[in-house]
């Protein structure tokens, strides 16, 4: 006796249609991605009279003879560097915390929370800075000028990106439970946050601190805007004068940017292959 | 100033902790507008085995993490060893728990898992791995040491959650219905298993749990919970044979409710000869409990009824006996004294001694 499937026919035309409409799609985002990236790798590797190609522009950025004209960029630089820094450390330290507390221990606060850390992706950076501006001169009578106070304000600019890291993985772990096991194991608070806490969410603070980085790195109005130098308004200042090397950097920092992505994704990947318990799991 | 309750030696070389006297004075915990704990009272004795049975929402749960001291008590006294606990930190009250959810560390290895609470306890490396082997020998997974959670099943979750709870050789062991996500086979061995090494150990333990069947095997006492308080407490036999309460009886297996009414020691059930009664129940009407293995068929006599329903359970089949609109009767017989829906039949009952309560309860 043979055995016979009912049912409509697969088909194969509609699944060959799709196939090709998700490659036309990917075909033309990366297009418009690789377009202008392409265009300012050939803009940056033309030679000086314009007939050919060389990396004099980029052994330019490296060689000491120019230090003095891309003094600026370098301050811009160390700038950023010192408050992508700065801006992480200040998510890692305040933010997370309040939420594993809130999640914790009260969490009908977790909506409030949620609205307060994504109110600062509706508000303009321009409108923001007029908010800051006062701020800021008290700022800078209490805690000086330094480049490292503009991290205060990057702090509020990345909450909604790094609260949406960390949250995204405070749902998907049964945090209560673990905690709780650790507590009856002996573990004090201090200990149960280093030891459970911490690992358990790693997934979400990697994401949270390389996101803060990139924003930071690609920060450009409240810096202008403020008059503080970082990568952004010295890549502006450098391009007056040599637009060859604001290019170069842009697209080292778009190098940047687009390895971080890739430790995150990477780092994502790890964690899926070691699944946390979650709360829909279990119940 | 927070204490800190007096632990065992980690060294000790039995292996074994000692059981601890727990004891509930008047427990209440309040929640906003709902009072889950009314008045608990609840003893342990060292080295027992008490299991909390209650419907959802009864405080069973909130009376064991109260005792953890993961849930404040509004007020009341709870006593581990004589010593009143209640404002001493969880992580001080050196209690073991297994939780009803997976509570393995997924960053860590089964052994790590294990050597945990003793890290915490600042025992040295070597002490550690040899606790943490021992533990694990004893829930039979001493070979997935370098395992990671993901990589074990929901029993062997457990099982290492077990071992993780016992390491630290703690007074009292918490079991928050930790058979409740396995299935049905594995949660009967994983139930024998953690009766067989809370023997073992003498570790007095409170096992929550709304599975009757569960209670029932595995426990010393089981304490029935209703609405925050204590129904009844008693062995399983007891608790099955004698229930105190309406709510008991029917919670507690199956029963049939049928009218009856007592005189003297005895009770006067329709269909059948009086039987003796259970305790000293006032004279007059009752509600009277049959289990359903003391209701047979008979060919004279008893009540006449039709059957509605039969089911194969396996050992026995159950009978649904419809008397009048008003009582069903469920009975269990052999599989050779099946009949069929619909005919004519006549019942009795003949339990040696019948439950009884007041028909207002």
């Amino acid at each position: 006796m043979s055995a016979r499937t009912t049912g409509a026919p697969r088909s194969t035309t509609a699944g060959g249609a799709g196939t090709v409409a998700r490659r036309t799609a990917l075909v033309v985002v990366g297009a418009l991605f690789a377009v202008p990236i392409a265009a300012m790798v050939a803009f940056s590797l033309r030679s000086a009279d314009g007939t050919g190609h060389d990396l004099n522009h980029w052994l330019a950025i490296v060689d000491p003879e120019n230090e003095r004209m891309y003094r600026n960029l370098v301050e811009g630089v160390t700038n950023s560097l010192l408050l992508a820094v700065v801006s992480a450390l200040l998510v890692l330290v305040l933010l997370v915390p309040a939420m594993v507390l809130v999640h914790l221990r009260h969490p009908r606060l977790v909506r409030p929370l949620e609205f307060v850390c994504l109110v600062p992706i509706t508000v303009p950076a321009i409108v923001l800075v007029v908010g800051l501006a006062p701020v800021y001169s008290v700022v800078s009578r209490v805690a000086g000028s330094g480049a490292w106070t503009l991290a205060l304000a990057y702090g509020v600019t990345v909450l909604p990106y790094a609260y949406r890291a960390v949250q995204s993985d405070l749902a998907a772990t049964d945090l209560r439970t673990l905690t709780e096991a650790a507590r009856t194991l002996g573990s004090s608070w201090p200990r149960t946050m280093a030891l459970v806490v911490v690992p358990s969410l790693r997934r979400g603070l990697l994401a949270a601190a390389f996101i803060t980085v990139a924003v930071v790195l690609g920060e450009f109005t409240i810096a202008s805007l403020l008059n503080r130098v970082n990568l952004q308004t010295a890549l502006v200042q450098v391009s007056r004068s040599d637009p060859y090397a604001a290019v170069i950097l842009a697209l080292i920092s778009l190098a940047f940017a687009f390895v971080l992505l890739l430790v995150i994704g990477r780092v994502g990947a790890l964690g899926a292959a070691r699944p946390i318990p979650t709360r829909k799991a279990l119940s | 100033m927070t204490a800190t309750l007096p632990r065992p030696s980690l060294t000790s070389p039995t292996g074994v902790g000692a059981g601890a006297a727990v004891a509930f004075h008047d427990v209440t915990k309040q929640f906003a507008g709902h009072r889950a704990l009314t008045g608990l009272d609840l003893e342990l004795q060292p080295g027992e085995l008490v299991a909390v049975l209650g419907p959802s929402g009864c405080g069973k749960t909130t009376a064991l993490r109260s005792l953890a001291g993961l849930e404040d008590v509004t007020s009341g006294r709870i006593t581990i060893d004589g010593r009143d606990v209640v404002g001493v930190p969880t992580h001080r009250r050196d209690v073991g728990m297994v939780f009803q959810a997976y509570s393995l560390f997924p960053h860590l290895t089964v052994r790590q898992n294990v050597e945990f609470g003793l890290r915490m306890r600042r025992v040295d490396k070597a002490a550690r791995a040899t606790r943490a082997g021992e533990m694990l020998d004893l829930v039979g997974l001493g070979d997935l040491g370098e395992r990671y959670a993901h990589q074990l099943s929901g029993g062997q979750q457990q099982r290492v959650a077990l071992a993780r709870a016992l390491v630290t050789r703690p007074r009292v062991l918490l079991l928050d219905e930790p058979l409740s996500a396995l299935d049905a086979k594995v949660r009967v061995q994983l139930r024998d298993e953690i009766r067989r090494i809370q023997r073992e150990l003498s570790i007095t333990t409170l096992f929550v749990t709304h599975d009757q069947e569960e209670a029932l095997a595995v426990a010393d006492r089981v304490a029935v919970m209703r609405a925050g308080s204590i129904e009844q407490v008693g062995t399983p036999e007891e608790l099955y044979s004698a229930p105190a309460t309406a709510f008991v009886a029917e919670f507690v297996g199956t029963s049939n409710r049928v009218s009856g009414e007592v005189i003297g020691t005895l009770v006067r059930l329709a269909g059948c000869p009086e039987v003796p009664v259970v305790g000293t129940p006032d004279e007059g009407p009752v509600w009277a409990y049959v289990r359903p293995e003391d209701v047979s068929f008979v060919e004279q006599g008893g009540l006449a009824g039709v059957v509605e329903s039969v089911s194969f359970l396996g050992a026995v089949c159950r009978t649904r006996v419809r008397v009048d609109r008003e009582t069903l009767l469920v009975l269990d017989h052999r599989a050779d004294e099946r009949r069929e829906p619909g005919v004519p039949v006549r019942v009795s009952f003949t339990p040696a001694r019948v439950a009884v309560t007041t028909r207002a309860s």
